[in-house]
């Protein structure tokens, strides 16, 4: 079945608390490359049946309403994923 | 909830015959923790406390509501972001909307819900420190207009406990500042910020001054015993006498 995929990030200018953390841990477990980190959520919203355009926009409409708070966070990426 | 204090006498501090039939509503979500305090905290300031389900389509005729603190939903997505579509909250953002102006006050989870309902600008997030932190908290009320501050005097410390782990309060600084200009910036912490609020904001005010949302917790501070150490111990109970007041004088 496919699945809608939502990606949200907390918004450029934010500081990400958590994602200071991990990069404070990277380094302590050798991984050193890394200068930031940010984290992010993933949804994934499985729909019974085809994706319409229709679908789409609902999907579209819950991330920005209930998925993500636009004070706080961006909506990176809504795209279709097929099983 | 009929409980008497445990300790000391159950006396209202704004003593008002008509007090009694005052009736503050407290809401109860799923994963709420501090409803039982917070209709502790309307009895001592002498009115009626209100259980409200989220999962209710009325107000009933409560004259002001309390969103006590908690864990909504697990804090599940984020902290207040599925409480803010029960049932309940979309009367009572409209009640508050409305002319009539209902009192709100949001403690704690209560002030996520709030945030993410819209009624006050601004969102909170992690705890810049990433610790969840309990502590005796000193706050300045920079703002006694307010229907949840009339009781206290303009720049009063009061000290009340703080226990939160997504306390950080930001919002852009265009909207920082506007809250300054408008007064609405109604609780600053004082001596130490606990959690990298932007500008030591504890808690403010929508624009007409009857939704208040703040972090630290007045209704663990309002029985003589049982509050903080530092000061009296019980002055959180002004945010309750103060609504009672409101409520009294716009129905003289």
């Amino acid at each position: 079945m496919p699945r809608i995929v939502v990606d949200v990030m907390p918004k450029p200018e934010i500081l990400d608390p958590q994602g200071k953390a991990i990069v404070g841990a990277l380094p302590r477990l050798g991984f050193t490359a890394f200068s930031s980190v940010r984290q992010g959520k993933r949804f994934e919203l499985t729909v019974d049946g085809e994706v319409t355009e229709e679908i789409l926009a609902q999907a579209r409409d819950a991330a920005e309403t209930l998925l993500s708070n636009p004070v706080i966070e961006d909506v990176v990426n809504v795209e279709v994923v097929e099983a | 909830m009929t409980e008497l204090p445990l300790i000391g006498e159950a006396v209202a501090v704004a003593a008002h015959p008509r007090l009694a039939g005052a009736k503050i509503g407290v809401v109860t979500f799923p994963g709420t923790l501090d409803d039982r305090d917070a209709a502790r905290a309307v009895r001592l300031a002498g009115a009626t406390p209100v259980e409200l389900w989220h999962a209710g389509t009325t107000l009933g005729d409560v004259d002001a509501v309390v969103i006590p603190g908690g864990f909504s939903y697990g804090d599940y997505l984020r902290a207040g972001a599925i409480a803010r579509f029960a049932p309940l909250m979309s009367k009572i953002i409209d009640a508050a909307n409305s002319d009539a102006k209902l009192p709100v006050l949001g403690i704690c989870n209560g002030f996520q819900i709030l945030t993410e309902s819209h009624l006050l600008p601004g969102s909170m997030i992690k705890n810049d420190h990433l610790k969840f932190m309990c502590r005796d908290q000193v706050l300045r009320v920079e703002n006694n207009t307010t229907a949840w501050t009339g009781d206290y005097a303009a720049g009063q410390e009061i000290t009340v406990p703080l226990k939160n782990q997504d306390g950080q309060y930001i919002a852009d600084e265009k909207t920082l500042d506007a809250l300054e200009a408008e007064g609405r910036v109604v609780f600053r912490y004082v001596g130490f910020n606990p959690n990298g609020s932007r500008r030591d904001i504890a808690g403010i005010s929508n624009a007409a001054g009857n939704v208040v949302g703040l972090m630290p917790h007045p209704e663990h501070a309002v029985e003589a015993g049982f509050g903080p150490e530092i000061g009296s111990g019980t002055e959180g109970l002004g945010f309750f006498t103060s609504v009672l007041n409101k409520i009294v004088g716009d129905n003289k």
